[in-house]
């Protein structure tokens, strides 16, 4: 699809879509190769393209696309003049298939789960980069046009059709066109199946004020992803454990920004606004993660925490220490500076500034935080509450200065002037009081 | 964008086994591909019944209820690109009504959610 997609081609668009996975799957056993497969379900869209806008669309259009497709994949192999035994075999079958009136009920009957997950793990080849996989994933599960993914990314129309006529040649190359992943290697292939949805996901998260919907979109499509991958693999923890974190998340999306387009902070958000129901599906499959003994594991740890804030009616009433828990959990996984980072945020929260101080102290050498402007705002915040202020003014120019968002800019520019306006009015004596108080706060808490 | 299905129909009948089975499989396959979230069907009207508010009065009504002309009998939640998937969807399982179900008339009721938000 090199074209745009005009108004009267979405109706056709949008049974396919609908359809794709099935075309997709059904062509894939019958070639032994998912990329071939796809090409020429392709090749049957843009016949349906073509003929419904005349002809209207068939009372069947499934089993229509169906037919449309295993006639190119028929063309296909006799144009390959049948070198091999094993396609001979095949366009026997197909031949005989043909003769017959298509049906869409035993379409229906054919069980395409395994079919399905092949795709899947093929489009999501470890050996395939990210971008690759996220655009093969799209493609070939999702049922997204060339230029559709391409708008979704930002990115021009060529570069993804480059993308995947590279991926697809790769797959080709490495023998990997039709490869099933053995039961014993599903959860060692599944992570890399899961870093690309989650690549989609948040993709389409991050640009949620975007001006194009089919950015957003690719929030859905990455939850989309997530429950037929749930649906597929109903025992692997993990896939519950992201499903969980990508439902929580995007239960937040009305609220995440204002009129203007402009971010919202989490701890600003009008709580009113989340998505009830879908925060409701995400503890679902948080339940699912942890009941399957997941409950420890990276994305069932993020949704953990997710969570958490999911469940507070205000912001006041976050469970800060038990976040606090699950950034030191997730440290134990993943030794990120990032996390450590947000552990800290969690602690000062909880009400220990101090001890949330010596950690974001401890990261000041951290090559990953140079120049991130989080690590002195968030040192800045501990120190204003610790009533240090002439050092919180310090920290707080520091994070303005390394901010590359001008929004962000002015608001630690302003805390900046607000920490230096408490130097001026507090003397030594209001500053010893202030960190006095904290500290009768601290004993009362520890010591009971 | 989600939307809702709703199945309104004269018809008073139940549902044949051949329906029930094509309806399920049909469930199954919107389930795998992540985009159904919630389906159901309903009991009868007559068991049901109806809080009604007239004429600033609160009245509790049993069935079975005369003016009843079409009536719900059950509804899907999906999650869906665009109102085309939405209409390729509903056109399917009507589809699915008029193959299993001869002479079966009634509505598939398309209603997207209104979304929170500024």
């Amino acid at each position: 699809m090199t074209t745009a997609i005009t108004d009267a081609h979405r109706a056709v668009v949008a049974v396919w879509r609908i359809e794709q996975p099935r075309l997709i799957t059904s062509l894939a056993r019958m070639l032994r190769d998912v990329p071939l497969a796809e090409d020429l379900t392709q090749e049957a869209l843009l016949a349906a393209i073509e003929r419904w806008p005349s002809t209207g669309v068939p009372e069947k259009p499934g089993a229509w696309l169906m037919a449309a497709a295993k006639r190119k994949a028929l063309d296909h192999l006799r144009r390959r003049r049948m070198l091999e035994r094993k396609h001979l075999l095949i366009i026997s079958d197909m031949e005989a298939e043909q003769g017959a009136v298509p049906d869409l009920d035993s379409d229906l009957d054919d069980d395409i789960g395994d079919e399905m997950l092949r795709l899947i793990f093929t489009a999501c080849h470890p050996r395939l980069s990210h971008e690759a996989r996220a655009a093969l994933a799209l493609r070939m599960v999702c049922g997204l046009t060339t230029s559709e993914i391409a708008r979704a990314f930002l990115v021009p129309e060529a570069t993804i059709a480059q993308r995947v006529v590279r991926a697809k040649r790769t797959l080709s190359e490495s023998g990997l066109t039709y490869e099933t992943p053995r039961r014993d290697e599903l959860s060692e292939r599944l992570s890399s199946v899961l870093e690309v949805i989650y690549l989609i996901f948040n993709e389409g998260y991050t640009a949620a004020h975007g001006d194009d919907w089919l950015r957003p979109q690719l929030c859905d499509e990455g939850l989309r992803l997530g429950r037929v991958l749930v649906a597929l693999a109903p025992l692997e923890p993990e896939a519950h454990g992201l499903l969980a974190l990508m439902e929580l998340n995007a239960s937040r999306t009305a609220a995440r920004t204002d009129m203007a387009g402009e971010p919202i902070l989490l701890l600003d958000q009008n709580r009113v606004l989340w998505d009830q129901h879908q925060i409701r599906r995400g503890m679902q499959a948080l339940g699912q993660a942890r009941a399957l003994g997941g409950a420890g594991a990276f994305y069932a740890i993020q949704a953990a925490i997710a969570a958490c804030h999911a469940q507070a009616r205000t912001a006041g009433a976050t469970d800060w220490s038990r976040i606090a828990g699950y950034y030191a959990e997730l440290t134990g996984i993943v030794p990120s500076p990032i996390v450590a980072l947000n552990r800290a945020v969690a602690i000062g929260m909880a009400g220990d500034p101090r001890a949330a101080l010596a950690i974001v102290d401890g990261l000041a050498d951290e090559p990953a935080l140079k120049t991130y402007h989080l690590r002195p705002s968030v040192r800045g915040d501990l120190l204003q509450k610790l009533g240090r202020h002439a050092e919180a003014q310090a920290a707080f120019e520091e994070a303005a200065a390394l901010a590359t968002n001008r929004r962000e800019q002015g608001l630690l520019r302003r805390r900046a002037a607000e920490a230096a306006a408490a130097v001026a009015d507090h003397g030594r004596e209001s500053k010893t009081i202030a960190c006095a108080s904290i500290e009768n706060r601290e004993r009362r808490r520890t010591g009971g | 964008m989600r939307v809702m299905y709703i199945m309104k129909s004269t018809h008073e009948g139940l549902p044949t086994p051949g329906f029930i089975a094509a309806a399920h499989k049909l469930a199954e396959r919107e389930i795998k591909a992540g985009r159904m979230l919630d389906n159901g069907g309903l009991m009868p009207l007559a068991m049901g019944k109806q809080v009604r508010l007239a004429g600033g009065n609160l009245s509790v009504i049993d069935g079975p209820f005369a003016e009843a002309k079409e009536v719900v009998g059950g509804y899907a939640i999906f999650e869906l690109p665009g109102m085309e998937e939405a209409v390729a969807m509903a056109t399917e399982f009507m589809q699915l009504h008029k193959e299993q179900m001869p002479g079966w008339e009634g509505v598939c009721e398309i209603r997207t959610f209104a979304s929170p938000g500024p």
